[in-house]
């Protein structure tokens, strides 16, 4: 099981051809706290297709998909309750690269792993920033 | 990346201190200014119950005043006559320490800042108005004031001092020992303070909502120490210009730039309360023709609150429609802290205008429903 980042600061950890989805530390302490999260049920994403909203006090930010794959879970604590979650928005700040996961995506080229950042290339990305 | 050439950032005397206190720190109106500290929740959170003091040196405070006959009688009058070519309110019926809202406007009627205007306390000083304009668009309203008033006033920039506002329940409490006439003032009533050779003024304004003041100190020691004792008060904790958004949002308050422009006039940005009943008669201020009659047949777009029905937040920019039909516009938005729901407000066709009118929003294509709202979404805290 390997995670893997882009330079958009997502994470993507896969394991048997899934990957799940989330935002990195370093994304949630840019953004703030988080209020509200937009993710689909569902649906078939390109590599850089939006596939989610995260909205913080502030602003709106895109999310953006990692690889290109079908949509198969979306984590649903994070999504508001009139909207069938559980209305836990603030779950990204307390624990984005665990239970403040996003999505899964059912990986339709692994390939595009490789054109992604392992955690020393991040780490190093993110310090040059 | 800017695609510009970035001007260079001024900082305010008390950036060091910003960062002492973790700040982050972001580019506004010209200035590296601090969006937060401990993050924009419990910032917000902490100026409701408590007390926060916010940095807004990067705004514009001024004097304007006589150039001959500065406290003798009628000097009130004469400074008042003067401002009033640029805004529609009525100067000269403040009293000694008042001050009031008001905004500047173009030979059209649009709004080209939002700006309190205080009358001087004190012997000797009628005929001496203290201002404060927005930072962003100052260099412009001074420039106005140099051009338009130059045959009878002077202006004095005070920017390069430290402004500062204490907001909050706590805020009389906490100011008291420093300032005794603090705690007597009422709301927009403000002192002017002699203390060891130095001069401050102390207003009972703010734009959280909150109760509390705003201090223009002396960039010096004093002026710093001051901010420093603030903070070392125990109910006190820096607040960014982050909570100072959602906090003003929720007081119903208008960010210029956002909530109005030179698009706008007065009386659709439903400030029409800012042209007493004097200046209306008189009918003799900058796009009086526009708004005479906006005042008179209602305006074809007008302010409103916003209440989103469901959890998306609206941002700035998203469109109002009713039926398929685009009949207004959010001019700001987001989820308020307090009210612990999404709020917004915009611009909406007047005969849609009325609290508790169905409307939808587009928040990325999708229509999601909302209605009018009343506003403020909080209860202010006004020492009346």
């Amino acid at each position: 099981m390997t995670t893997y980042y882009t330079e958009d600061h997502e994470w993507i950890r896969v394991e048997d051809g899934i990957g799940t989805v989330g935002i990195t530390k370093y994304a949630t302490d840019q953004l703030g706290d988080v209020v509200y999260v937009d993710v689909p049920e569902d649906g078939t994403f390109a590599k850089g297709d939006d596939v989610a909203v995260v909205e913080s006090t502030k602003a709106a930010s895109d999310v953006y998909a990692p690889v290109s794959g079908d949509l198969v879970e979306r984590n649903n604590a994070l999504v508001a309750e009139d909207e069938g979650g559980e209305g836990k928005p603030e779950t990204v700040n307390e624990d984005p690269t665990g239970a403040g996961w996003f999505c899964k995506i059912k990986l339709s080229d692994t390939g595009e792993l490789d054109g992604l950042m392992d955690e020393a290339a991040y780490k190093e990305f993110c310090e040059g920033l | 990346m800017a695609d510009t050439e970035p001007q260079a950032l001024k900082r305010t005397p008390l950036y060091d201190l910003h960062v002492d206190l973790g700040a982050r720190i972001v580019p506004f109106a010209g200035y590296e200014m601090p969006v937060q500290f401990e993050g924009v929740k419990a910032e917000h959170l902490w100026t409701r119950t408590h007390a926060g003091l916010f940095d807004v040196s990067h705004m514009g405070p001024c004097f304007l005043f006589l150039k001959e006959g500065l406290g003798e009688a009628g000097a009130h009058e004469k400074i008042s006559a003067a401002l009033e070519r640029l805004v529609p309110s009525d100067i000269a019926a403040l009293k000694p320490g008042q001050g009031r809202l008001t905004v500047l406007l173009n030979q059209e009627g649009g709004i080209l800042d939002d700006l309190i205007v205080t009358r001087m306390p004190g012997e000797g000083l009628d005929g001496m108005l203290y201002i404060v304009v927005n930072g962003a668009v100052k260099q412009e309203d001074w420039a106005l004031f140099e051009q338009e008033l130059s045959d009878v006033a002077m202006l004095q920039r005070a920017d390069d001092r430290i402004l500062v506002a204490l907001q909050g329940p706590d805020a009389e409490a906490v100011i008291a020992p420093h300032f005794l006439e603090a705690a007597d003032l009422k709301f927009m009533r403000c002192a002017y303070i002699q203390k060891d050779g130095e001069k401050y003024m102390v207003s009972r304004c703010g734009y959280t909502g909150e109760d509390g003041f705003e201090l223009l100190l002396p960039n010096n020691e004093a002026g710093i120490g001051l901010v420093k004792m603030l903070l070392a008060d125990e109910r006190v904790k820096p607040i960014g210009l982050g909570a100072r958004d959602s906090l003003r949002l929720e007081a119903g308050l208008c960010l210029y730039g956002h909530d109005m422009d030179t698009t706008r006039d007065p009386v659709e940005a439903d400030l029409s309360w800012v042209i007493q009943k004097s200046r209306r008669a008189r009918a003799d201020f900058s796009g009086a023709e526009r708004i005479m009659s906006a005042l008179e047949n209602g305006p074809a777009e007008k302010r409103v609150g916003i209440q989103p029905l469901q959890s998306a937040p609206a941002r700035e920019g998203t469109e109002i429609h009713l039926n398929g039909e685009r009949v207004g516009v959010i001019t700001s938005g987001g989820v308020g802290p307090s009210v612990e729901r999404p709020i917004a407000m915009g611009y909406v066709r007047a005969d849609l205008a009325e609290a508790g009118t169905s409307l939808d929003l587009m928040v990325r294509g999708k229509a999601r429903p909302a209605e009018v709202a009343t506003l403020p979404f909080i209860q202010p805290n006004y020492k009346r």
